[in-house]
C-alpha cells in the first residue's frame, strides 16, 4: 500500500503568542509536528505494518519544516518530501494545489492528514486535496480498518459517531482518539538520517504564481488580556450562594 | 451587477440550526447594496423547515429534499451544491463552521477554485473591502483576512453573530431535484447519537468543564447535573481526556474545541496554556480548584478555592433555587 501523510510543522501548543512588528514572533519558539498530523503519521505506520507498503510524509513550507519531517521518519516513516513554497504567496488554496500537483503523479492508495492545524486552524487542505485529486474523503476519523480496497471508518461529528464504508484510494483526516502516537526511538532517529528525503520546488511541479493565495492577512492582534477577578470567601455554601447572586446582579447572566 | 451570496443552511435534530441564521446575518454584514442572497437547505422531509428558513432570506431558498439526503455525505451534498451552482452562480458561499460546514466548505472551495476564510468571528467593511476576523492558534491571537480575488467561501463560528432578523417578505422556495448517483464511494452505515437531547458544546451558552481534578469518569456526574440545571454542556481539559475520564469529543483547548459561552465553569482545571486558548474568550469565567495558585484563577472572573466535589453540588442546589 502506498500511504502518504500530509504534515505541517506548528508551534508547540504550550507556546504563548507574541506579536512583533506586525508579525508573529518565532523567537525561541519550539516547533512540533502539528498534533493532529502526528495521529496521521502513527496511523500510517500502523496500517503499513499491518498491510505492507511504504509511508511517505509530505510537507509544504519553509526549510525548517524538514525537522518535523525528520521526526516522522524517526517515528518510522520511509520517505519524506518537502515542497518549498518560499516566494509563493500561500494560503490553503496554494498548499492544496502544490500537494495535488505532487500527488497526482504518484500511485496513491491512502492519504492521511490531520483534522486541522493548531496554528492557522482552517481545516481546509486535506479536503481540498481530495476534491482536486477526485478522491473520496472522510474527515475527523477516530477509527480506520482497511480490508482490501475498502475502509471501515468511524468519524466524530460533533460528538456523534458515524460509521462509514469508503472505497480506496481515499483521504482521511485524523481526530484525537484515533491512536496513541509513538515517540521516535533512538535507533529510529539514527535510521532516519539515511532515509530518502526529497526537496521539490513549486516550479518542478508546474506550479507558478497562478496558484498564489486567494486570501491575505491584513492585520494581526492579541485578544484583550483577562484580569484576575475575585476569589470568593466564606464556607462553601456561602460561596455558592454568593456566586449565583453575583451572576444575577453583577454579570446579569442568570 | 451585484454579487450572489449563497448560505448553506443546516438541519440538525429536525430543526434549523441557529448558526444558519447567524450565517445569514454575517452575509448582511458583508454584502453591498444590490447583492443577492440565496439559501440552500438540504435534507429529507424539510418542507416546513424550508418555509421557516424562507422567512429570513430576501432572495431564494433552494430546497433539496430527498430521503437519501437525510444524513450528510460529502459526495452527495457536494453534488447537490453543484446543481445549485448551475442555477445560481455564486460569488460567495457561506456556511456554519460546524461538523458539516468544516467538511463541505473546503470541497466547495476546491470545486470553485475559490479562496476560503474559515471560522470567522466578525466581519467589517472598509470601503469596498470586506475584512474577516478569525482566531488563530485557537484564539491566542486574531487575524483579519480579506479575499484577493475569485469566488469566496466563508465559514462562520457559532455564537458570534446575532441571528438574522426576519426578511421584509419571505423568499421564494425553489425545489430542486436530486438524483442519487448510485456510485457514491463513501456510504454512511450507521450513526450513534451520543449527543441527542444534549446541548452542543460549541453552541452552548453555559459550559461546565472538568479537568484532572475530576479524577474519574464517575467524577463527571456532579458536573453533568450542574450543566443540566443550567441547560449547558459539559466539556473537559486535555488532561481529563488523556486520562480516559471522558470522550475526546468533549475536549476544549488548542487541540480540541474552542468555546465562547456566556459562562464557563472550570472545575478542577489548572489552566494550561493550551486549555486557556480554547476558552478564554468566554464572557464570564468561574474557576473551582483546590490549588489557590492554579493559573486558571489569573483569568477567572470569580474563583472558589475548594474541593469541586463539595462545591459543585452546592452550586447546582443554588442554581436550582433560582432557576426553577
Amino acid at each position: 500500500m502506498n500511504i502518504f501523510v500530509l504534515l505541517k510543522q506548528t508551534f508547540d501548543t504550550e507556546e504563548r503568542i507574541v506579536i512583533q512588528n506586525g508579525e508573529i514572533s518565532d523567537d525561541g519558539v519550539k516547533y512540533v509536528i502539528n498534533p493532529y498530523d502526528e495521529y496521521a503519521v502513527e496511523e500510517a505506520l500502523l496500517q503499513r505494518d499491518q498491510h505492507g507498503g511504504t509511508v511517505t510524509v509530505v510537507g509544504v513550507g519553509p526549510e525548517r519544516t524538514a525537522e518535523a519531517l525528520r521526526t516522522a521518519l524517526a517515528m518510522g516513516a520511509d520517505e519524506a518530501v518537502l515542497i518549498g513554497n518560499d516566494g509563493l504567496e500561500s494560503d490553503e488554496y496554494t498548499v492544496s494545489r502544490l500537494l495535488a500537483a505532487y500527488l497526482e503523479k504518484q500511485s496513491v492508495d491512502l492519504i492521511l492528514g490531520g483534522n486541522f492545524s493548531v496554528d492557522s486552524g482552517g481545516g481546509q487542505v486535506a479536503v481540498r486535496l481530495a476534491e482536486l485529486l477526485g478522491l473520496p474523503h472522510t474527515s475527523s476519523v477516530t477509527k480506520l480498518a482497511i480490508d482490501g480496497q475498502k475502509a471501515a471508518v468511524e468519524r466524530d461529528a460533533e460528538g456523534d459517531t458515524e460509521t462509514l464504508e469508503v472505497a480506496l484510494p481515499a483521504v482521511f483526516t485524523a481526530q484525537q482518539g484515533l491512536n496513541d502516537p509513538r515517540y521516535p526511538s533512538l535507533p529510529g532517529i539514527m535510521k532516519a538520517k539515511k532515509k530518502p528525503f526529497h526537496h521539490i520546488a513549486p516550479a518542478e511541479l508546474g506550479i507558478t504564481d497562478e496558484a498564489a493565495a486567494k486570501t491575505k492577512r491584513v492585520s494581526l492582534s492579541l485578544p484583550p488580556q483577562r484580569q484576575a477577578g475575585r476569589i470568593l470567601q466564606g464556607d462553601y455554601a456561602q460561596q455558592a450562594a454568593e456566586l449565583v447572586n453575583l451572576l444575577r446582579t453583577e454579570a446579569k447572566l442568570i | 451587477m451585484g454579487k450572489t451570496y449563497i448560505v448553506v443552511a443546516e438541519v440538525r435534530g429536525g430543526s434549523l440550526r441557529q448558526v444558519s441564521l447567524e450565517a445569514l446575518q454575517a452575509v448582511s454584514a458583508a454584502k453591498q447594496e444590490g447583492d443577492d442572497v440565496a439559501s440552500v437547505l438540504i435534507g429529507s422531509q424539510i418542507t416546513t423547515l424550508a418555509s421557516e428558513l424562507a422567512n429570513y432570506v430576501e432572495g431564494h431558498v433552494f430546497s433539496v429534499d430527498h430521503p437519501d439526503l437525510e444524513i450528510y455525505n460529502p459526495e452527495s451534498y457536494l453534488d447537490v451544491m453543484k446543481t445549485v451552482f448551475e442555477r445560481a452562480k455564486p460569488d460567495a458561499v457561506v456556511l456554519g463552521h460546524t461538523a458539516l460546514g468544516r467538511d463541505l466548505a473546503p470541497a466547495i472551495a476546491a470545486h470553485l477554485g475559490a479562496g476560503q476564510i474559515s471560522d470567522v468571528t466578525a466581519i467589517e467593511k472598509n470601503g469596498d473591502d470586506v475584512l474577516f476576523t478569525r482566531p488563530i492558534y485557537a484564539g491566542k491571537a486574531f487575524e483579519q483576512r480579506q479575499f484577493t480575488g475569485g469566488p469566496q467561501v466563508v465559514t462562520i463560528r457559532p455564537n458570534n453573530f446575532s441571528p438574522a432578523a426576519p426578511a421584509s417578505s419571505p423568499a421564494e422556495i425553489v425545489e430542486l431535484d436530486y438524483a442519487p448517483s448510485g456510485s457514491l464511494r463513501s456510504i454512511v452505515k450507521d450513526i450513534v447519537r451520543k449527543t441527542s437531547g444534549k446541548v452542543d458544546l460549541t453552541e452552548a451558552k453555559i459550559v461546565v468543564s472538568g479537568g484532572r481534578g475530576v479524577k474519574s469518569a464517575e467524577g463527571f456526574k456532579p458536573l453533568e447535573e450542574l450543566a443540566e440545571v443550567l441547560h449547558g454542556a459539559v466539556g473537559a481539559s486535555r488532561a481529563a481526556c488523556d486520562a480516559g475520564y471522558c470522550d475526546y469529543s468533549m475536549q476544549i483547548g488548542q487541540t480540541g474545541k474552542v468555546v465562547t459561552p456566556e459562562i464557563y465553569i472550570a472545575c478542577g482545571i489548572s489552566g494550561a496554556i493550551q486549555h486557556l486558548a480554547g476558552m478564554s474568550q468566554s464572557r464570564i469565567i468561574i474557576a473551582i480548584n483546590k490549588d489557590p495558585e492554579a493559573p486558571i484563577f489569573k483569568i477567572a472572573d470569580y474563583g472558589i478555592v475548594g474541593d469541586l466535589f463539595e462545591v459543585v453540588p452546592l452550586l447546582t442546589q443554588e442554581f436550582r433555587k433560582v432557576l426553577v
